[in-house]
């Protein structure tokens, strides 16, 4: 199987179909991305209700067509400077343990077809906080973009404010 | 779905559980009717025909001691004196024990079981030993009896599988092999449908079976050996004794609509067939299915009259709650609606408000019906309860009887589900320190027997319990005293009668001299009341010396929608529950007292109530913090205390649709769940309770000022 795909390398198909396409976005001015298969919708920013007691990268619950959804501050959640939230910042709703979840950008950038071969490990490096919440970095159009492990940044729902 | 029919098996011994209990509690009132008895037997007998199925042996062979015995009051064999119902009664318990044992696992108390059945065993005649129960498939509810003339009968069957038979796997061997097991079985084979070996299609049923059983067993059970292949065969039975059983049949008809009949209503079903198959020997076995059907319904009228033929559908709770969500987005959408249209700047907006009226109505009348699905009667709970009371008056040694009522009204099923523990705590409460001793009781005047009456009905947009004993009633001296035992109320507390009656909520206290095995668990009326406070209900007793206690329980009708008041803290809208507001009202500066740094005291009608800052009390940054919010709501604890709650501002009163924020973001202390607003802004509810538990104040608030200010309600 291994050689056999290999010789079919140059087809532009299955080139294709190796690739994976994300969604690049900017928080804090730091480009990251999610996988596009991830995403459920992006919305524009609108005033959340605040919970009580609640830390400070969860901004507070919207209402996502009936439903509550909690809103978590990207900038925040990485150990980076708080956002001011504002009309030009977009809410990504993101699918955790099949629970709608919306996370505050920056703004969103543009889609990107990476091949897996090229996601590199994130170097180790002196902040902790961040480290934790990436599992691996790519070099998009000479910017290195950060791949977000979802599943890091939002454990389980339930337990993000006990 | 692993063990689905298992499941449908258990609902269904529900449903029959429910109907055995109250077929008793009929006979138990006196009602010894044939078809009482009747249902009651069928119901257990279904119940063991299911168990067979399942290998539940133990429940098999309980439920076959407990029919045998029901079949010999059936027979008139057995009267029904007042020993022989307790014993059923105690039974059909025990019986329900051991369908929830199979059910959810765990284990049923031994001596209990063996004491039963050696009780029921002393009713029943030597013909005991058939314990060999042959299970007879799920849910055949209307399988024969198995007493029936034990004389032998030939029975002429003729069998012709369709091809649909062998394409299901089944194989008229087995069968054959069943109706062996029988009797004495003959079987002659008629080939002559075979086509030429040439024309042969393989797939096609050419042959049938012409079957000669000789067997002591009814025909029924000769059918039930068919059962799995009902509408797969073409199947005639005919027996010799039918024109005999007409005969019988007929005497039975004639009893079923006079006098007492011998037999059940199975038995008076079965005449209606010969003649069918007689006509007509390869009789579809669908035609022989109904003709008993149609005989049931009419000949046992008086049951149908009673239970009513309501069709009911068993519909999964998930989609009635899904349906009942999308109900609330309707409403919720049409607010919004409502609202986008009149910021509209248009000049006549008339015919658009007329129309959006009706929508809401319409959206109204759906929501109300939608509640409605999961609206159940609260018969089964008080039911379960007549078991309570039963028990606890074989605990205690009293004689005590409960009378329900308004048994048909209908309460969302969640609180019919969360009311069974604090019904069962009062009832056990009632029985063990309201109603007295038999002989106390004559002393006072009474009859022997207490009476509980437990009634439910419907108040203006709310649902009312009340459980009323007439016992002794609240022995007020008594509870006085071991409030300031307990250190619950200061010795030289002024309480009024009411006051002392509502010590009995008090967390930590409890009456009984000493542990009796019924009720003072160390948890007392405390649970009962927060159980009920969780369903945003109120509870109350009153209280006569001499005469009993009534506890009165308030519930809302449903627990999707709630009315809240929709205040604003900390420039955020939230919505407290109307249920927790005793009393709202606009502060002055001369009304609040500083004591101390911090707290602070709302004078109301010369009673000092602690204030507790709600926009603090959640962590919020109040904007001025400097001037004191101009709102407040008095609220009542669970403990009797009093609190003002201080808001911003009141907005409006309103229905709105709870939002639970499990699985959102978990447990937050104060918020009891969300909302959505007109505007489509989310609002939490807040949750006056858990913020004043929270709130530094009241934690330090003394209990000698809590108690002078609280209880009276």
């Amino acid at each position: 199987m291994q050689s056999q795909a290999e010789a079919k390398y140059d087809d532009p198909e299955v080139k294709h179909a190796q690739h994976s396409e994300f969604v690049s976005f900017t928080v804090a001015s730091q480009a990251f991305c999610l996988k596009i298969t991830q995403i459920r919708e992006i919305r524009r920013w609108s005033p959340v209700t605040i919970l009580p007691h609640a830390p400070a990268d969860v901004l507070g619950v919207m209402n996502l067509r009936g439903a509550v959804i909690p809103i978590y501050d990207l900038s925040a959640r990485f150990g980076l400077q708080q956002t001011e939230a504002s009309e030009r910042n977009v809410v990504i709703v993101v699918s955790v343990h099949g629970k709608p979840v919306g996370l505050l950008a920056e703004s969103v950038s543009e889609i990107i077809s990476i091949n897996p071969d090229d996601i590199q490990d994130t170097p180790p490096v002196d902040s902790r906080n961040t480290m934790d919440y990436i599992q691996g970095i790519i070099s998009h159009e000479d910017t290195m973009v950060r791949i977000i492990n979802l599943d890091a940044v939002i454990s389980v729902p339930e337990q993000v404010l006990s | 779905m692993a063990g689905s029919i298992q499941d449908t098996f258990f609902e269904e011994c529900e449903e029959l559980l429910e109907a055995m209990d109250e077929g008793l509690t009929a006979i138990e009132g006196g009602d010894h009717d044939s078809e009482v008895v009747n249902a009651v037997f069928r119901a257990v007998h279904s119940i063991k025909g299911g168990a067979g199925a399942f290998g539940l042996d133990e429940l098999v062979a309980f439920a076959h001691k407990f029919e045998t015995v029901f079949d010999e009051v059936r027979a008139n064999r057995l009267g029904l004196d007042t020993k022989l119902i307790q014993l059923l009664l105690r039974s059909s318990d025990h019986l329900s024990d051991l369908v929830s044992v199979a059910r959810d696992g765990g284990s049923t108390d031994e001596a209990h079981h063996d004491v039963l059945i050696s009780a029921l065993e002393e009713y029943i005649e030597e013909e005991e030993e058939e314990l060999v129960f042959q299970p007879m498939g799920l849910g055949g509810a209307f399988e024969a009896s198995p007493i029936e003339a034990e004389k032998e009968r030939t029975y002429n069957i003729r069998f012709h599988p369709l091809k649909d038979m062998y394409g299901t796997g089944n194989e008229p061997y087995f069968l054959f092999q069943t109706l062996a097991d029988l009797g004495t079985l003959e079987v002659q084979l008629d080939d002559s449908e075979l086509p030429g070996f040439d024309s042969v299609d393989t797939d096609e049923s050419y042959l049938t079976w012409k079957l000669t059983l000789t067997s002591t067993e009814s025909k029924s059970a000769v059918e039930a050996v068919f059962e799995f292949v009902e509408g797969l065969c073409e199947l005639s039975i005919e027996s010799d004794s039918d024109a005999e059983d007409e005969a019988n049949a007929l005497a039975a008809l004639d009893a079923a609509f006079g006098v007492m009949p011998e037999e059940g209503g199975d038995q008076v079903a079965a005449p209606f067939e010969p003649p069918v198959s007689a006509a007509e020997p390869v009789a579809e076995p669908a035609v022989a299915e109904t003709a008993p059907a149609a005989t049931k319904a009419a000949a046992p009228k008086a049951e149908a009259a009673k239970s009513g033929p309501n069709p009911t559908l068993r519909v999964d709770l998930e989609r009635v709650d899904r349906l009942i969500n999308a109900v609330g987005e309707l409403i919720i959408n049409h607010s919004m609606l409502a609202q986008q249209i009149a910021n509209l700047d248009v000049a006549d907006l008339r015919d658009v408000e007329t129309e959006l009226e009706g929508f809401k109505n319409l959206a109204r009348d759906i929501q109300e019906g939608v509640m409605s699905i999961r609206a159940q009667p609260v018969k089964p709970l008080f039911q379960r309860m007549a078991r309570i009371v039963r028990e606890a008056s074989a605990a205690t040694g009293k004689t005590a009887k409960l009378v329900t009522e308004g048994e048909a009204t209908e309460v969302d099923k969640t609180v019919i589900e969360r009311l069974s523990d604090p019904l069962t705590h009062i009832l056990r409460n009632a029985v063990d320190h309201g109603i007295e001793q038999p002989e106390d009781r004559e002393a006072a005047g009474k009859g022997r027997a207490g009476e509980i009456r437990l009634t439910a009905s419907h108040r203006s947009g709310s649902v009312c319990i009340e459980i009323k004993d007439d016992g002794a009633g609240v022995n007020r001296p008594r509870v006085k005293q071991i409030a300031i035992d307990k250190g619950l109320i200061p010795p030289n507390a002024e309480l009024s009668d009411s006051e002392i009656d509502n010590l009995l909520f008090l967390p930590g206290f409890s009456t009984a001299k000493e542990i009796s095995n019924l009720s003072g668990r160390g948890v007392g009326m405390d649970v009962v009341k927060n159980a009920v406070t969780a369903l945003g209900g109120r509870i109350n007793i009153s209280s006569t010396p001499g005469k009993g206690s009534t506890f009165t329980i308030i519930l809302p009708l449903t627990l999707a929608v709630m009315d809240g008041m929709v205040v604003s803290v900390a420039d955020q809208t939230m919505v407290v529950p109307i249920t927790s507001i005793v009393e709202t009202m606009r502060g002055s500066d001369d009304m609040v007292n500083n004591l101390g740094a911090d707290g602070t005291l709302l004078s109301i009608r010369g009673n000092f109530v602690p204030v507790c800052d709600v926009g603090a009390a959640l962590g919020l940054e109040t904007s001025g913090h400097d001037q004191p919010p101009g709102v407040y709501l008095l609220v009542e604890t669970e403990t009797g205390q009093r609190s003002a709650l201080a808001v911003d501002d009141i907005h409006d009163q309103r229905q709105v649709v709870i939002k639970s924020l499990d699985g959102v973001c978990g447990n937050i202390p104060g918020v009891a769940a969300a909302t959505i607003l007109g505007d489509g802004k989310i609002a939490m509810i807040l949750d006056p309770e858990s913020i004043l538990a929270a709130s530094p104040s009241a934690a330090a608030f003394d209990t000698e000022r809590r108690m002078n200010n609280a209880i009276a309600s």
